[in-house]
């Protein structure tokens, strides 16, 4: 058999194809985004970015409850976005499989939260399947779609950003077949009106209660019988790391993590002297554990925040010999090294709003996207960021609430699609004054450049209609909508002077597409004239990555292997230096 | 048993490049072999780092600070702060490269002007080499990264055969023999 180093992503991408999935809807986050991005290629899956997470679960729901295979991908967050159809669809149930992948973030290396999406799948009353690895991806997409068959409910895959990022060698199979829907009418299931909603919610119970029997004995619980001293129960690729780090241990690593196998927790235990248990995130698993009765070790020695990786799960070792954990520290000589956070890219077309912004004082309530980065110094113009769509609402009700300075809401084009037009709506209607901006850079550029409604193109590589937001914005009823090139500075200066001097809203769209995506010169490349330079550090006041200051007494460069051209410090620079 | 690599350096470097040839390297040599990348903004200019890990058997992706039987940085102030990863005798091989972070080029911080000296104190004797150059001599900056895993190539115990084995199946054709010559630039320095 065919084998292949595949990533986590690329793994549930390829197991949904082997699993005979139909169809699969998405919107883009870290770490999920490249489960699509990779089944997309098949070419025989309908495949699509939805504007967001909710429509995306909702589509697939529409399409199982024909009878098709379908996949839905998101990034923990994006449930919070999907959870209100989740919790119905629980009850209707499904007919052809579906399988949920939330991608969870243990140490939030790119999230605003660390949420355990495990919750979410108690309060749906749905199961949950946590892979280790990318080979299990690959098994378990497919046992998911079977599972969510079996039992008439849709399945939560979850992945964390290790399992999603980690590539391991994977055995490869065929295309599944892949069923087209066929909807079969039964309004007494699909209909929870409460004369309906009732038994559907009796009917759930009883369904738990057969997954918790069935889990019992599911292959996808694995057990490493290596002693009966110690038993570890635990989870996804923390059991991996388990293997590792206590080498005399016995491991029960749950793949079927929810609901609990109750009789396989306590046959385990019954045969080990001590029980530990070790999970990522909240203490779900151990919190049950103690339930049953059986006496465990389990947050008193492992941490609750962050990603237990294999130097956390040697810190856990030291504490239950008693030992103190030992560290690891960075060498001496690394105390004092500069930080590298992420910045805007060189040439950033966003790079002229929040300049422009740097010239007043105002409130700004910014959004998550690349445009979050505007927050870090020398710019340093975001001053809240709450949730997709919140640079707009928050905006609002922080205006409406009386604030004496004027305040500013940003969100890009992609988040506006999100959940950015029901806020640009709701200021419209209840006559807000606060000033709206959409950076609109053309894709979604912070998850690697994904097509939105906007853009004109479909995930699947097909033309389609564009979307505009000026269009949209007007038929919400704004008066002010000022398009600017977020490169011409002045231009920008004179929107901004305009806007917030109004006594209206005002809705500015900058407009450039992102330059990392398009990779191309945008201008000549300046060079610092030295002759001409006074050293006043003007144009360091961009952030711009691509002009570096190597001797703090000295005159900025450019670096030509990162500049591209987009001649805002020339603009910046009053003696002609560059 | 496995072997532990630990690369790392800036986003667009071409880390997860390097990680990924050498992955293919140690499959194509019959090993099992797992890699992790850790690349949260990446491509914004942040660091990067990533895991290789191979032998007869591997469990989890990830292994601890400290374990790292081979490091390698493409960027020298990336090497030191990656630099407990190493285990003690472990090998390092560092490009001297230089990129300046924005938190310097705005005054918030200064790039150690002592690099080398950090290095040998840090590491014991690490090989240092400029990547960038030697690629740019060869016809492509690119290839910095190519350079950097012929580098430590010989402390992972792979036949060329493998080496070649894996250009051919990750770089396009016309790449293959500049790669090569790159490898080989590295294994010499
Ligand atoms: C509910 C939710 N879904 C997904 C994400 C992941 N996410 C963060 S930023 C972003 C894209 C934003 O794109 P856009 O607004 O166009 O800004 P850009 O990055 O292009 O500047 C996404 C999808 C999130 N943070 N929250
Ligand atoms: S990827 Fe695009 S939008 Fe994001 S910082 Fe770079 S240029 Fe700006
Ligand atoms: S022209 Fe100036 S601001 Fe634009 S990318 Fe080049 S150095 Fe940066």
């Amino acid at each position: 058999m065919e084998r292949r180093l595949l990533s986590g992503n690329e793994a549930l991408a390829r197991g949904a194809w082997e699993g005979g999935v139909r169809v699969a809807f998405g919107y883009p986050g870290t770490p999920s985004t490249e489960i699509l991005e990779n089944l997309s290629k098949y070419g025989d899956v309908y495949c699509e970015w939805s504007p967001n997470e909710k429509v995306a679960l909702e589509a697939a729901a529409g399409a199982s409850i024909g009878g098709a295979r379908s996949l839905v991908t998101m990034k923990l967050v994006g449930l919070n976005v999907a959870a209100d159809p989740l919790m119905t669809l629980s009850y209707i149930g499904v007919v052809g499989g579906m399988v949920i992948v939330v991608a969870d973030d243990p140490g939030q290396s790119s999230s605003q939260t660390e949420q355990d999406t495990r919750h979410y799948a108690r309060l749906a009353k749905v199961p949950v399947l946590e892979p280790a690895s990318a080979v299990e991806c690959l098994e378990f997409v497919k046992r998911g779609f079977e599972l969510s068959e079996e039992h008439g409910c849709p399945v939560i895959l979850r992945t964390t950003t290790c399992v999603s990022h980690s590539r391991f060698l994977c055995s490869l199979g065929g295309r599944g077949i892949a069923k087209d829907a066929n909807f079969e009418r039964n309004p007494t299931r699909f209909c929870p009106l409460p004369i309906w909603g009732r038994k559907l919610r009796r009917d759930v119970e009883d369904r738990m209660v057969r997954q918790s029997l069935a889990s019992d004995t599911s292959p996808l619980n694995k057990e490493y019988v290596r002693g009966t001293g110690l038993g570890i129960v635990t989870a996804s690729v923390c059991g991996l790391h388990c293997l590792d780090v206590f080498p005399e241990a016995s491991v029960l690593k749950l793949g079927w993590s929810w609901p609990f196998p109750d009789q396989l927790l306590k046959d385990f235990a019954s045969r080990m002297d001590r029980v530990v248990v070790i999970e990522e995130g909240d203490p779900i698993l151990e919190e049950h554990v103690k339930s049953l009765g059986i006496p465990c070790v389990g947050k008193e020695v492992v941490p609750r925040c962050g990603e237990l990786t294999p130097m956390v799960l040697r810190g856990v070792k030291a504490r239950l010999e008693g030992r103190e954990p030992e560290v690891v520290a960075p060498v001496a000589d690394a105390a004092d090294l500069p930080g590298r956070p992420p910045m805007l890219c060189a040439g950033c077309p966003h790079r002229g709003i929040f300049y422009g912004l740097t010239k007043y004082d105002v409130v700004v309530t910014g959004d998550i996207g690349c445009y979050s980065l505007g927050v870090f110094p020398p710019l340093s113009r975001t001053d809240v960021l709450l949730c997709m769509g919140g640079g707009f609402t928050l905006a609002h009700g922080l205006s409406q609430a009386g604030e004496k300075r004027p305040v500013v809401g940003i969100v890009g084009d992609s988040t506006f699609f999100h959940s950015g037009i029901t806020g640009l709506l709701n200021m419209v209607y209840n006559r807000g004054k606060a000033v709206l901006i959409v950076v609109d850079n053309r894709t979604t550029a912070m998850t690697g450049h994904q097509e939105h409604p906007g853009t004109g193109r479909t995930l699947m590589g097909e033309a389609t209609s564009e979307a505009s937001i000026e269009a949209i914005a007007a038929a919400c009823g704004v008066k002010r909508i000022k398009v600017v090139n977020p490169y011409d500075l002045a231009a920008v200066d004179q929107v901004l002077k305009e806007a917030l001097g109004a006594d209206e809203m005002t809705l500015v769209i900058s407009r450039a597409p992102c330059v990392l995506k398009e990779r191309r010169l945008l201008g000549e490349k300046p060079v610092v004239d030295e002759s001409k330079c006074k050293r006043c550090k003007a144009c360091l006041k961009l952030g711009c990555p691509a002009l570096e200051l190597k001797d703090s007494a000295g005159c900025p460069s450019v670096n030509p292997a990162l500049c591209v051209g987009c001649g805002m410090c020339v603009q910046t620079c009053k003696f002609g230096a560059l | 048993m496995s072997t532990n690599v630990m690369l790392c350096g800036v986003g667009g470097q071409g880390i997860l490049f390097a990680a990924k040839v050498m992955a293919c390297a140690a499959e194509l040599s019959g090993y099992e072999v797992t890699t992790n990348e850790l690349h949260g903004m990446a491509q914004r200019g942040g660091s990067v780092t990533a895991q290789v890990r191979f032998g007869s058997k591997v469990h989890s992706p990830l292994f601890g600070e400290g374990d790292a039987d081979v490091l390698c940085a493409l960027e020298p102030v990336e090497g030191l702060r990656c630099a407990h990863w190493l285990r003690p005798g472990g090998h390092a091989a560092i490009s001297l490269q230089r990129l300046i972070p924005v938190t310097v080029s705005t005054g918030r911080a200064s790039y150690p002007s002592d690099l080398e000296d950090r290095l040998l104190r840090s590491f014991s004797s690490p090989k240092l080499l400029d990547c960038a150059g030697m690629a740019s001599k060869l016809g492509d900056m690119r290839l910095a990264n190519t350079v950097m895993v012929g580098a430590l190539s010989s402390w992972l115990g792979l036949p060329m055969s493998s080496w070649r084995g894996a250009f051919e199946r990750i770089v396009k054709s016309g790449l293959v023999e500049k790669n090569i010559a790159a490898f080989l630039a590295g294994q010499e320095a």
